[in-house]
């Protein structure tokens, strides 16, 4: 199985990298527009600010290919908050994959929401075998709303989308690569999709 | 509900753990990624590996070793211990670090924290703050505790809050070692004074220290060290007893 993860200078990949070398594939990182679209499967990281993230996106022309891929897709935290329509960090417009919108917490609760949190109401072959209520790795200062396509929801100052998922485009606000056995799961079963 | 952390610190030293570590299972007590993996079985939910190495040579050894850790381990740690510049952060970071932690450097150099919050995230940036009571005003100390200052806690805790800071990492000097408690009246003015989580440290002796620093000190995680590392309090056995006593853990 050919494993990319877009590498467009977003942090922290390797935690990703390795996640998957423990379950035993090997990822290649590249922000090759040809290696991306021949991979059986791609992941979509980001760690750091939203809108220069996407500006780094644009300038490789990332912006215009990932939402045309056609293999599974995983954005992962700010990787899916970029998927979505819009996000108020930096006040910047997002890939439009997910129809929905991200927004700050409000200071009545501490930001970033940070540690683990549990994850509920699943409804994706994404999470085959997770319980409901599973405990994942969340650090986070924004939020997608709820959307016909959230596939998680989890509580934090309001219940809000921690995935979603719109045909070949699967999105978690969690960190998969972080959470344990059973964030190693998660990934697992991307791979299988 | 978003649980509250419990955060074992490792000291390294030349890439290896060092103050002795008693875990019967465990080949070499001085393996740091050894250690970290079985920490993360028990449930640990965060790690702190804090780089007392001297010299500058060394700091490879350590950027090394924290790439084993992630290559290994699949729950955050965050890396502190003479960390004063964005190269260095932005290099530990690509070895696979989730969060760094600097303290006495940002003392010297506040735009430091700007720098890092503005480059990686605010999310990667702990500020670690070491203060001791003194006549009812908590001084910031540097250097492990041993030089004072005279800058107040409480007004620099706001300040790189404002400044970008993501978490704060408090330790009382007072606390620290006597295995009475956390510093929970100070933590509890920290937490509602800032709007970013607390990490409280220092003076983690029992269970009930742990149940009182989430009331009383409303902390949002806490770390300790001797507790876990001589098998005093087990990870497994301590978040049981939170749970009993209603405060969210992950189990």
């Amino acid at each position: 199985m050919k494993l990319v993860i877009i590498n467009y200078g977003a942090g922290n990949i390797k935690s990703i990298q390795f996640a998957f070398n423990r379950l035993g594939y090997d990822a290649l990182l590249s922000n090759d527009p040809e290696e991306i679209k021949s991979a059986d499967k791609v992941i979509f990281p980001g760690v750091g600010e939203a809108s220069s993230a996407m500006k780094m996106l644009k300038e490789s022309g990332l912006d215009k290919l990932i939402p045309t891929l056609k293999q599974p897709v995983l954005g992962i935290c700010l990787g899916m908050q970029l998927m979505c329509l819009h996000t108020e960090e930096g006040d910047t417009a997002g890939l439009g994959i997910f129809q929905t919108k991200v927004k700050r917490f409000s200071n009545d609760v501490k930001v970033p929401q940070m540690g683990w949190n549990v994850i509920k109401e699943l409804k994706s072959d994404l999470f085959k075998g997770i319980k409901d209520k599973e405990y994942m790795y969340l650090v986070h200062s924004f939020y997608a709303e709820h959307c016909n396509e959230t596939i998680a929801a989890t509580d934090y100052e309001i219940n809000y989308a921690s995935a979603l998922q719109h045909e070949n485009f699967y999105g978690t606000q969690f960190h998969p690569e972080k959470s344990g056995k059973e964030g190693a799961k998660i990934l697992k079963n991307f791979l299988e999709l | 509900m978003l649980t509250k952390r419990i955060i074992p610190c490792l000291d390294i030293k030349n890439g290896r753990t060092v103050k002795g570590v008693n875990f019967v299972d465990l080949r070499d007590a001085g393996d740091p990624v050894a250690l970290a993996k079985q920490y993360a079985d028990q449930g640990a939910d965060e790690l702190v590996f804090l780089d007392i190495t001297a010299t500058l040579e060394a700091r490879a050894t350590t950027l090394e070793m924290v790439l084993h850790v992630a290559e290994q381990v699949n729950i955050p740690f965050t890396v502190g211990g003479g960390i004063s510049s964005v190269e260095h952060v932005d290099a530990l970071l690509k070895n696979g670090a989730d969060k760094v932690s600097i303290n006495s450097s940002a003392v010297k150099r506040p735009e430091l924290v700007n720098e890092l919050a503005d480059k990686f995230g605010s999310q990667c940036v702990v500020v670690a703050i070491d203060a001791k009571q003194i006549d009812d005003e908590w001084f910031v100390h540097l250097a492990g505790g041993t030089i004072p200052t005279d800058i107040k806690l409480f007004e620099w805790a706001k300040e790189v809050e404002d400044r970008g800071a993501g978490e704060i990492l408090f330790t009382s000097m007072n606390h620290d070692g006597t295995k009475g408690g956390f510093a929970n009246e100070a933590l509890a003015k920290l937490s509602e004074l800032l709007n970013i989580p607390i990490i409280a440290s220092g003076g983690a002796g029992q269970v009930q220290h742990f149940i009182d620093t989430f009331e009383k000190g409303k902390s949002d995680a806490a770390l300790a060290a001797s507790v876990f590392h001589f098998g005093e309090i087990p990870i497994p056995e301590l978040k049981k007893q939170l749970k009993a006593n209603h405060i969210e853990v992950r189990i």
